[in-house]
């Protein structure tokens, strides 16, 4: 059997997997990390998303083969050894973003990576589309929006300058 | 999903080699269309081959020319200033793609060796006048797509690049369906001093296609007025849960007006 030798929220795993073993698989069977959901099969509803060597992706899209040498971060590796959440989960908190929870995993990870993406700033619009991938069927999104723009100064230690 | 080796050369002669010998092993780019192809178990390959290790990513800009390699994401073209100024209704055709996360793993030669009916880069090759560059040859966009799902790579072919013309101006179009995000109709518009090309996708049975009579039209008069009286037979046109064929007609002249407009 192939093996994968990969780097998960700061640690190393080496894992023995088959050609068919998806990442997401990988993480919630292999590594019992069952925060990255997954909600579909058609790669539509983005709660599987992680990061991929620092890039948003679908985990049930990638094989885990395709992921060795990497390194993956998910929903459990961002909140603080302490339990300090990250900012995106504290707005998420803050805001009611989440009803069920079921595409909150996905959802925070993708508006990490779209709020550090966007050093220039990031419009509702923006926000919206940049989210395009990640389903959710409970809150109507609006909340969503608002965490996201709400994390945006706290990542990066400044206030959003006034649109000109 | 049925199991497979899997395989990553470093060599692109190593990695035909492993798609010629065996000719139920495939080849893996960015897995957006492949993987949910597996999960559905529409496929079966014995072996599959990873050409992510191969080298085959990267944009270079020429004035004339913009090449882009097989591995280059769709968010990298979308992002790339080069290409944004060379061609932007490329750059734009680009940052259209699905969502991103499916632009930060899907490439532009797994779209074009799938060639999807609904696909968005099909429309651009065809309309720019491009050519894919492949491990043993050059083909032109004008012999290249031979159908829906079928090109005129032969088993084991690999995409290296592919090459676009600069054009005066031009424009992509897409009226997208808004559960899957391809394209229901998508028009891309190209100006050249030597004429006119517009290629249509996402709405005939057959795949993209030229639209001869436009073309026509706007090579005499680039002006969204010099289409206003031709019509699109319905004929060969898809109809399906979506749209019927006269709406997919009617929208390919809406389509092509506002890539006119655009362009
Ligand atoms: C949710 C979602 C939405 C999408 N929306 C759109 C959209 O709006 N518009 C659009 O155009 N596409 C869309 N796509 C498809 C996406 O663009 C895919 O990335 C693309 O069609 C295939 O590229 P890939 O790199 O993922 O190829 P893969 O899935 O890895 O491969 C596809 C096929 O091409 C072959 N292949 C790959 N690379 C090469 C090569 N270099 N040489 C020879 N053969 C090769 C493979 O063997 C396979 O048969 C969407 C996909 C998803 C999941
Ligand atoms: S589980 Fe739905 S996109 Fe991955
Ligand atoms: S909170 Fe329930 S799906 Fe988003």
């Amino acid at each position: 059997m192939p093996s994968v030798t990969l780097t998960v929220n700061g640690k190393t795993h080496t894992v023995e997997v088959e050609g068919r073993t998806l990442l997401v698989e990988l993480l919630r069977e292999k590594l019992g990390l069952t925060g990255t959901h997954v909600g579909c099969d058609t790669s539509q509803c983005g709660a599987c998303v992680v990061h991929l060597n620092g890039t948003s992706v679908k985990s049930c899209t990638t094989l885990a083969l395709q992921a060795d040498g990497a390194s993956v971060v998910t929903i459990e590796g961002l909140a603080a050894a302490d339990g300090t959440l990250h900012p995106m989960q504290e707005a998420f908190r803050e805001n009611h973003a989440l009803q069920c929870g079921f595409c909150t995993p996905g959802m925070v990870m993708s508006a990490i990576d779209l709020v550090m993406s966007h050093p220039q700033g990031l419009s509702e619009s923006d926000i919206r589309h940049g989210l395009e991938g990640n389903l959710c069927r409970c809150t109507g999104y609006h909340n969503i929006v608002k965490a996201v723009a709400a994390a945006w100064p706290v990542m990066h230690g400044r206030e959003l300058a006034p649109a000109e | 999903m049925y199991d497979f080796a899997y395989e990553k050369p470093t060599a692109l002669a190593a990695a035909v080699s492993a798609l010629t010998t065996d000719d139920e092993a495939k080849a893996l780019a960015g897995g957006q269309t492949f993987i949910p192809v597996l999960k559905q178990r529409l496929n079966k390959p014995t072996k599959v081959v990873d050409l992510s290790s191969l080298g085959l990513s990267g944009i270079t800009v020429t004035p004339s020319t913009v090449t882009i390699g097989a591995m280059t994401t769709h968010g990298d073209v979308a992002n790339s200033v080069d290409v944004q100024k060379a061609i932007p209704a490329l750059a734009n055709l680009a940052s259209m793609i699905g969502d991103w996360q499916v632009r930060h793993r899907g490439t532009i030669g797994g779209s074009l060796a799938n060639n999807d009916p609904s696909a968005c880069y099909p429309s651009a090759l065809l309309a720019l006048g491009g050519t894919v560059t492949t491990d043993r040859r050059t083909i032109a966009a004008d012999d290249y797509f031979q159908g829906m799902f079928t090109t005129a790579l032969e088993p084991g072919e690999i995409i290296t690049s592919v090459t676009f013309p600069v054009p005066e101006r031009a424009a992509y179009q897409k009226f997208r369906n808004p559960a899957s995000r391809y394209a229901m109709v998508g028009v891309f518009v190209a100006k050249f001093a030597s004429g006119v090309r517009v290629a249509i996708t996402g709405a005939a049975q057959g795949g993209v296609f030229r639209h001869a009579a436009f073309e026509a039209a706007l090579s005499a008069n680039f002006l969204v007025d010099a289409i206003a009286g031709i019509t699109t037979p319905a004929d060969d046109l898809n109809s399906d849960i979506h749209a019927s064929a006269a709406y997919r007609a009617h929208l390919i002249g809406v389509m092509t007006k506002r890539a006119i407009a655009a362009a």
